[in-house]
């Protein structure tokens, strides 16, 4: 009997040990690791060397670095008001009484689910400069070719662009849900009020999907920060680094030359402004509502 | 006639997303003179390009290892979250909500902190260009712990407390009595697990250099950006084909499971 009492004291620990271990090996000591890390120089072979604040120091003044945050925002400040009005847009006909719904919800669903490999491979033949899809387009209607991936001003926005193709359809199907659950005899009272369409828009739909929108802008956020596949097959992070992203660098000065303590260094300081950034965006949605 | 533009917007809008996709498969199936052809069907079908990209890369065995990866990744999470949701949403000891919190918190962390670390313990462990540092760091997701014992606190306690009456040990408890009545759960956490293991490609990038234990997106990638394919557009095509293939079946199968799971998570690759 005492044998089976300590057995049932021990048994919750056994089930939940398959996680402890884990977090300690995968999450904690890495975390630990990566602290002592960013104080180091370190190519994995030879010997750590301790550098103080040299990898910190560094960080301020590499124009790279720099550069990849400047990116990111411009992905983010592409990407995120046109994922919401392109998602809001169609989720909004869904929600009529349309017919053939499932096909078109399965159309828009497609990119989501396939490869960002894929689709990366194909959006950079739908954006070559003289023989792509949308080049072609624009000079059989008398316009001029745009430099998609060539232009440093446009390569940029050309991969947000991209990524809003590839990520809508999840999003589409996220406001149609909240569309569903504002009540119907909200929008009766409003129309025998007098309200138009765009009333209607602003002050009833607009709120009640308002935490929708919260979860587009953070998860957008950290896809902007953790974009890698998209600018490694397109462009590299050319032209003129002008698509580097924060995961390619960290690549780079990890794998490519091995500087282990610089982009650990990297690494943890893009993690903290993701939080702050996530922070900040969730204290001023929220006072919003 | 309102009705009408909305037909048009969505039909122009299905264009927009499916169009890439159908050239993609009708470019990999053309000559490789009438590949730049980007509006109309190829004159004839050759699978010149599908020949040509078997003979240059090993994507059968690629297919194979991500076959192995995906699965194994699946399986360890569902029987992994399965065991330790039980033990956080079922049974009482001490130290049960520090762990929860521990799971939340790690959910938060961005994966940028812990990628270069991790890499050294696979390079410490000797596990570079093996399986395991492909699959072990995966085994157990925060994720799917919280989903199953969200699911799990649904279950009635009778249910529990009559198989134990039974006679039942804990572990026939979860996969006899909780699991049958889990199916949605399962199904969700299996669908996210195995679309983002078969997908992912950076940490495949990081951690296997030996051709042959490559996965299918990061054999793929290579090939696009090395200059293995000649820059012959219809082979690299017809290994992009290769790669979406197997998840765009699965999808025309379970569209339904698919869209709800991703919907219910707002998980994306």
């Amino acid at each position: 009997m005492k044998n089976r009492r300590v057995k049932n004291k021990l048994l919750p620990y056994i089930f939940v040990s398959p996680y402890i271990l884990h977090f300690l090996l995968f999450v904690a000591f890495p975390v630990l690791f990566s602290i002592i890390l960013t104080f180091h120089k370190w190519n994995i072979i030879s010997p750590m060397e301790f550098t103080g604040l040299n990898n910190y120091v560094r960080l301020f003044k590499d124009t790279i670095f720099l550069k990849s945050i400047s990116n990111t925002l411009i992905f983010l400040v592409i990407h995120i008001p046109l994922q919401i009005i392109v998602a809001l847009f169609i989720a909004e006909i869904l929600n009529q009484n349309i017919k053939f719904k499932g096909f078109y919800r399965s159309a828009f669903f497609l990119p989501v689910i396939v490869s960002g490999v894929v689709v990366t491979m194909l959006w950079q033949q739908l954006y070559g400069f003289d023989s792509g899809l949308l080049n072609r387009l624009l000079t059989s209607v008398g316009l001029p070719k745009i430099g998609w991936l060539i232009d440093p001003a446009m390569a940029m926005p050309s991969i947000a662009i991209m990524a809003t193709w590839k990520n809508v359809g999840l999003y589409i199907i996220l406001f149609l849900v909240g569309l569903q659950t504002v009540p119907r005899h909200y929008y009766e009272a409003a129309e025998l009020e007098g309200a138009n369409h765009w009333q209607k828009f602003f002050k009833i739909t607009l709120p009640m999907i308002n935490p929708t929108i919260f979860m587009v802008v953070i998860l957008s956020t950290i896809g902007g920060f953790s974009l890698f596949i998209e600018p490694y097959i397109m462009t590299g992070g050319g032209p003129l680094n002008s698509t580097i992203s924060a995961v390619l660098y960290i690549y780079k000065q990890g794998f490519f030359y091995y500087h282990m303590g610089y982009a650990t260094t990297l690494g943890l300081f893009f993690a903290m402004l993701i939080l702050l950034v996530v922070v900040t965006q969730k204290k001023f949605l929220e006072k919003g509502e | 006639m309102k009705k009408l533009l909305f037909y048009f917007c969505l039909t122009i809008s299905a264009l927009i997303f499916l169009y890439p996709f159908l050239w993609m498969i009708s470019a990999s199936l053309a000559p490789e003179s009438e590949i730049g052809n980007l509006f109309a069907l190829p004159s004839s079908f050759s699978l010149h390009s599908y020949l040509s990209m078997f003979n240059k890369i090993p994507i059968g065995r690629a297919f194979v290892n991500s076959m192995i990866v995906a699965s194994s990744i699946t399986f360890g999470v569902l029987l992994t979250g399965s065991i330790v949701g039980y033990a956080l949403s079922r049974l009482q000891f001490k130290g049960r909500d520090l762990i929860f919190y521990i799971i939340i918190f790690t959910m938060t962390l961005p994966f940028q902190i812990t990628l270069i670390p991790q890499y050294i313990i696979m390079v410490k462990f000797g596990w570079v260009d093996t399986y395991l540092a492909l699959i072990a760091p995966y085994m157990i997701n925060a994720l799917s712990i919280i989903m199953f014992r969200q699911y799990f606190k649904t279950i009635p306690q009778d249910l529990i407390d009559a198989a134990r009456i039974d006679g039942c040990g804990d572990f026939r408890i979860v996969f006899r009595i909780l699991w049958p009545n889990s199916i949605p759960a399962i199904v969700t956490i299996g669908i996210i697990t195995f679309m983002a293991s078969w997908n992912e490609v950076l940490w495949p990038l990081i951690v296997i250099r030996d051709e042959s234990l490559m996965t299918m997106p990061q054999l793929v990638t290579l090939f696009a950006v090395g200059g293995r394919a000649e820059s012959q557009l219809g082979v690299k095509l017809a290994a992009a084909v290769m790669l979406a293939l197997p998840i765009i079946i699965v999808y025309l199968f379970f569209q339904k499971y698919f869209i709800q799971s991703m919907t219910s998570t707002g998980i994306k690759d």
